[in-house]
């Protein structure tokens, strides 16, 4: 690992103006660590955001439950507010990774580093999530802009997450063997208004399966997605799954959703 | 005294391990150590052109910076094939040398080709990146089928082959292929994994100028093999100026048999650059260097007759020993693998025939099971595929053509000394509950999976000992086992091995089986390992041999002590020594009952004499000293078996295979300790299960391993598993005193067919390549759709 320059702010405009080209947010640090470690990534300053107290923390209202951008996937998944409001958000938490992972990574690590094959990010798209930086407030479905890329700017940090409380939701996934990280894993939420279907893993980025999601607008039953074949043409395909085999598993993962809301 | 053998002690290693007080080579640290960083290949085939190290050496911190260049200059010699094996012209294998640095040319990713020190890690990997290698890339030779017709890799090996090895008779079994019904056919890859020990490969070098000893601790399953290795082959330093320490070693599994370039490199630098050395492998590096195992393709036929009976067996491999021949290389897969593909089965007529050809990958060695897991697969998919294909039960066949009584001379080397194939079948199938498997198929059927069941009835030989029948197949070294058991003037005992625990729980079961023999508590014996300056000598553990040779070298060790403490009770009771029991500790004169416990006998020992009176305890003809040694050469190798029964059910949705039961019956002799021995078997039957279902070693085209880290290698986790059901029947091992046999590696040997074999039944017969990971079961489901659809 090489040298850098460690700092842990107390406020977010600290942490903000210490940012350059050559820095890196840390929170849990799941991603960034690693990276770090293998040289495949090398950063001037190293900004600990751990002790800015007002990024942690949940708040569940009637309408929406905003998570804290250093909130811990293990105090998502733990929380009785979140379980009631919306249990599917919760379970998703509880499945990330391994209790150590849990234990460290964040919520706003998480959707930052936006890896093709995270889990939160298809519950922010599914969810018609609001994320709030402290500089603006960014709808997730502009918020996730490609591979390991995001909106975000130079200095930007996200601070929360606010996810809408559907009607009725659920995340299935099928991890892959070897890092379990997803395959696939399909975020259906029955929203008022409509039905989104939000799937990661798939392909270079987190999306809307707009097939599935209007099919199921239309009509929430498992049935109404029966055996649909969806276009495999821009999936990934690598060693642990062909495009072919993902296009199976989402539509298959997202009639298990539909069934378990 | 209740015996010891045979009870559920505790395991004495428990309390460090898990308080994390183990003290393993990377916890060692010496003042004014340096750090070590291999500068490594980026490519499977290169030429290397040139090394620039100037740079390197002006970087901060940097001490030294060595090459093959100068490794060549100081003459140290290689890694080497511990066995010689012939070809069937009767020709020597053909062994490239493999230097400890790479000077000419890297033949696969990783190989080491420079060395930095430097006083941080830090500085040594900073320094690292400065050494400019310049290479002329090579076309790869990657796929082992491909291997023959590819351009040489080596000088001087032609086709890439080591040798074409037979064993059997060909005439034979053409005539008994010729009256057959049927011949059942498979073709197989048997996978390459990667061992995946937790603790990674490490070493820690200090010399002592003064008296110009290295003192090398390591991760080794042997370190006086390994000492013998570096002196004899190597010319590091002469043996009683090399002090190898293996401390506690976090697995193994066949991959730390080897010496490997980095002990021979940091060993021989330290007395260059006159400083300790610690060098510890990065999980990267395990991956790419750590000998891996297996990686097998086999064409195997079965003669068979309409009415299940074994006529004739054919097997012919290519096995795929990467880049260079190691220490069991050459002999995993011939003669631990070609005996064993017979099975445990009565076939009149066999043969074996291997190729064992180079690529550009790393280096191929045993790992648990040795050639005995490929060969178990060879034989148990063509058993269960006749079966199928003759519509006869899956157990009926095997019991069929067991053998009727033992010893059973098997049809290629071994002669079997015990064994009773048939009441371990018959147990397993009660406890697997066999008769009712159709009822829990259509149970699953019913909700829309597919269940399947498999069997797998195996044998294998292992030991790896009788010397003479070793050395006689080509084996570099004898591979007896021996020990020493010291009894201190104050009653502790410490016994010397030289096996190895690096998992195996010696401390435990070596102290329960001298306790019972010495007739003390084990709390006052003390298991002593790893560490030449401690120990004899020692062939080190593998191969299911420390119980059945090491072990039986302290019994007999142990024997010696009580032989010599009668002789001496016997003189201090005044009796003959034909007068004297020992028992539990005590040794008795009969006539009188007077006694003498052991202690005191140990205590006279050193202390042969009394005040006032020139009286010694000591028998004429006798020393003084309570220590004797023993040798262990064993008569025969040792042939654990069984039977298991694994059922799956598959999700034909997703692939997903989930092992619903598994049932062992295995045949071990007798048992020491049942509860370790249940530990070994679950970590066996794990990592078959692995093989079978998860794990896999992929190479692109180009050489590079695209499995290199556990983003992409999948280790098999505990919800992976069911609970295990294990059970045991026992016949006397005849080779050793005790009648134990090894209990390493049977699990990871019968399982990888047991649940293949499930999962094929589950799958109608569709043949599938290991591991069946769930998008190739889903595909296989697919078409089995289709057909059934058809059919209907």
């Amino acid at each position: 690992m090489k040298t850098f320059n460690y700092h842990v702010p107390k406020a977010v405009k600290e942490a903000s103006k210490l940012a350059s080209t050559s820095s890196a947010f840390l929170a849990g640090g799941m991603t960034t660590i690693p990276s770090l470690k293998l040289g495949l990534a090398t950063y001037k300053d190293i900004i600990d955001i751990k002790s800015i107290k007002k990024l942690s923390g949940i708040k569940v209202s009637g309408k929406s439950v905003t998570i804290g951008a250093t909130t811990k996937h293990a105090e998502v998944a733990a929380s009785k507010e979140v379980q009631k409001a919306i249990p599917a958000l919760a379970k998703l938490a509880g499945n990330i990774g391994d209790a150590q992972v849990r234990n460290r990574g964040t919520i706003g690590g998480s959707i930052s580093n936006n890896d093709p094959s995270a889990c939160y990010p298809s519950a922010c798209m599914a969810l018609n999530a609001t994320i709030h930086t402290n500089s603006r407030k960014i709808s997730a479905s502009k918020f996730f802009t490609g591979m390991f890329e995001t909106a975000l700017k130079k200095g930007e940090l996200v601070e929360a997450v606010e996810f809408e409380v559907p009607e009725k939701a659920d995340y299935q996934k099928h991890p892959n063997p070897a890092s379990r990280y997803a395959i696939i894993g399909v975020f259906v939420a029955k929203n008022k208004k409509e039905v989104n279907v939000a799937v990661t893993g798939a392909k270079s980025s987190v999306y809307i399966d707009k097939d599935l999601s209007k099919k199921l607008t239309s009509s929430f039953s498992s049935s109404s997605i029966e055996g649909i074949k969806l276009d495999h043409s821009e999936m990934n395909s690598d060693m642990h799954a062909s495009s072919e085999y993902r296009a199976n598993l989402v539509s298959l993962y997202a009639k298990k959703a539909v069934e378990a809301c | 005294m209740a015996s010891l053998v045979g009870s559920r002690v505790e395991r004495k290693e428990d309390g460090r391990f898990l308080q994390g007080k183990g003290r393993y080579t990377a916890d060692i640290n010496i003042a004014n150590q340096t750090y070590a960083i291999f500068v490594r290949s980026p490519h499977a085939r290169a030429k290397i052109k040139g090394v620039d190290t100037s740079k390197a050496l002006k970087s901060s911190g940097v001490v030294g910076v060595l090459t093959g260049k100068e490794i060549a200059e100081d003459k140290i010699g290689g890694l080497i094939a511990g066995w010689a094996i012939r070809s069937e012209d009767g020709s020597e294998m053909k062994v490239p040398a493999n230097p400890p640095l790479a000077k000419d040319v890297a033949n696969f990713v990783g190989e080491p080709i420079a060395v930095v020190f430097a006083e941080t890690l830090d500085e040594a990997k900073e320094g690292a990146e400065k050494v400019k290698v310049d290479y002329k890339i090579l076309k790869a030779v990657v796929d082992p089928s491909d291997a023959m017709k590819s351009e040489a890799i080596h000088d001087g090996v032609d086709k890439n082959l080591c040798y074409d090895w037979l064993l059997g008779d060909r005439k034979a079994v053409d005539e008994a292929f010729a009256k057959a019904d049927k011949i059942i056919k498979v073709d197989l890859i048997n996978n390459r994994l990667v061992p995946n020990a937790m603790e990674p490969r490490a070493c820690v070098v200090d010399y002592n100028t003064a008296s110009e000893e290295i003192t090398l601790y390591t991760t080794s399953q042997n370190p006086h093999l390994s000492r013998l290795v570096m002196s004899a082959f190597g010319g590091v330093a002469p043996e009683n100026k090399l002090r190898v320490v293996a401390p506690d070693v976090g697995g193994g599994f066949g991959s730390k048999i080897n010496v490997y370039n980095e002990e021979i490199v940091c060993s021989w630098a330290s007395k260059k650059i006159e400083r300790p050395i610690k060098w510890v492998a990065e999980r990267t590096e395990s991956f790419l260097t750590d000998t891996h195992g297996r990686d097998h393709v086999t064409h195997a036929e079965l003669a068979v007759s309409n009415d299940g009976k074994f006529l004739g067996f054919k097997n012919e491999t290519i096995a795929n020993l990467g880049a260079y021949a190691r220490v069991f290389g050459t002999v995993t897969p011939t003669y631990l693998f070609g005996p064993c593909a017979t099975g445990v089965y009565t076939i009149p007529a066999a043969y074996s025939n291997v190729k064992a050809v180079y690529t550009n990958t790393a280096p191929v060695d045993a790992y648990r099971g040795a050639g005995r897991p490929e060969a178990t697969y060879t034989i148990e998919r063509l058993v269960e595929k006749a079966a199928m294909e003759l519509g006869i039960d899956k157990t009926e066949i095997r019991m069929k053509n067991f053998p009727s009584e033992f010893p059973f001379k098997q049809t290629l080397v071994h002669t079997v000394d015990s064994g009773d194939y048939v009441a371990g079948l018959e147990k397993a199938k009660q406890m697997a509950d066999y008769s009712g498997f159709e009822a829990r198929r259509k149970k699953s059927e019913a909700s829309g999976k597919l269940r399947g069941i498999g069997v797998s009835s195996y044998f294998e030989a292992c030991g790896i000992a009788p010397s003479a029948a070793v050395m006689s197949l080509g084996c570099g070294v004898g591979l007896w086992e021996s020990a020493e058991v010291r009894f201190n003037p104050t009653g502790q005992i410490s016994v010397f091995t030289g096996a190895h625990s690096h998992g195996q729980s010696h401390d435990t079961t070596f102290a329960q089986i001298a306790a019972d023999e010495l007739g003390v508590p084990m709390e006052n014996i003390d298991v002593v390992h790893g560490d030449t300056d401690k120990g004899t000598f020692g062939m080190g553990t593998y191969g299911s041999r420390s119980l059945t040779v090491g072990g039986i070298a302290i019994v007999n060790a142990c024997k010696k002590i009580v032989a010599k403490g009668k002789r001496v009770a016997a003189k201090m009771l005044e009796v003959n020594e034909d007068e004297i029991e020992f028992k539990d500790g005590e040794f008795v004169a009969l006539k009188s009952n007077k006694k003498k416990t052991i202690g005191e006998i140990a205590f006279a020992c050193y202390l042969p004499g009394q005040r006032d009176e020139m009286k010694s305890p000591i028998p004429e003809g006798d020393e003084p000293g309570l220590i004797e040694s023993s040798f262990f050469d064993p008569a025969n190798f040792s042939f654990p078996a069984g039977s298991h029964i694994c059922e799956v059910e598959i999700d034909p949705d997703t692939g997903n295979v989930k092992v619903e039961k598994y049932t062992a019956v295995d045949d071990f002799g007798r048992i020491v300790n049942p509860m370790i021995v249940e530990g070994q078997v679950h970590g066996g039957i794990a990592q078959g299960i692995g093989q079978a279902l998860h794990e896999n070693t992929q190479y692109d085209e180009t050489g590079q391993l695209m499995t290199a880290s556990y983003m992409d290698y999948t280790m098999p986790r505990a919800d992976n598993f069911p609970e295990f059901n294990l059970g045991f029947t026992c016949t006397h091992a005849t080779s050793n005193p005790l009648g134990v046999k090894g209990c390493g590696e049977a699990g990871a040997i019968a399982s990888p067919p047991t649940v293949m074999n499930a999962v094929i039944d589950a799958l109608g017969g569709q043949e599938i390549s290991m591991p069946a990971t769930a998008e190739k079961v889903w595909k296989a489901c697919k078409t089995l759709k289709k057909s059934n659809a058809k059919a209907a």
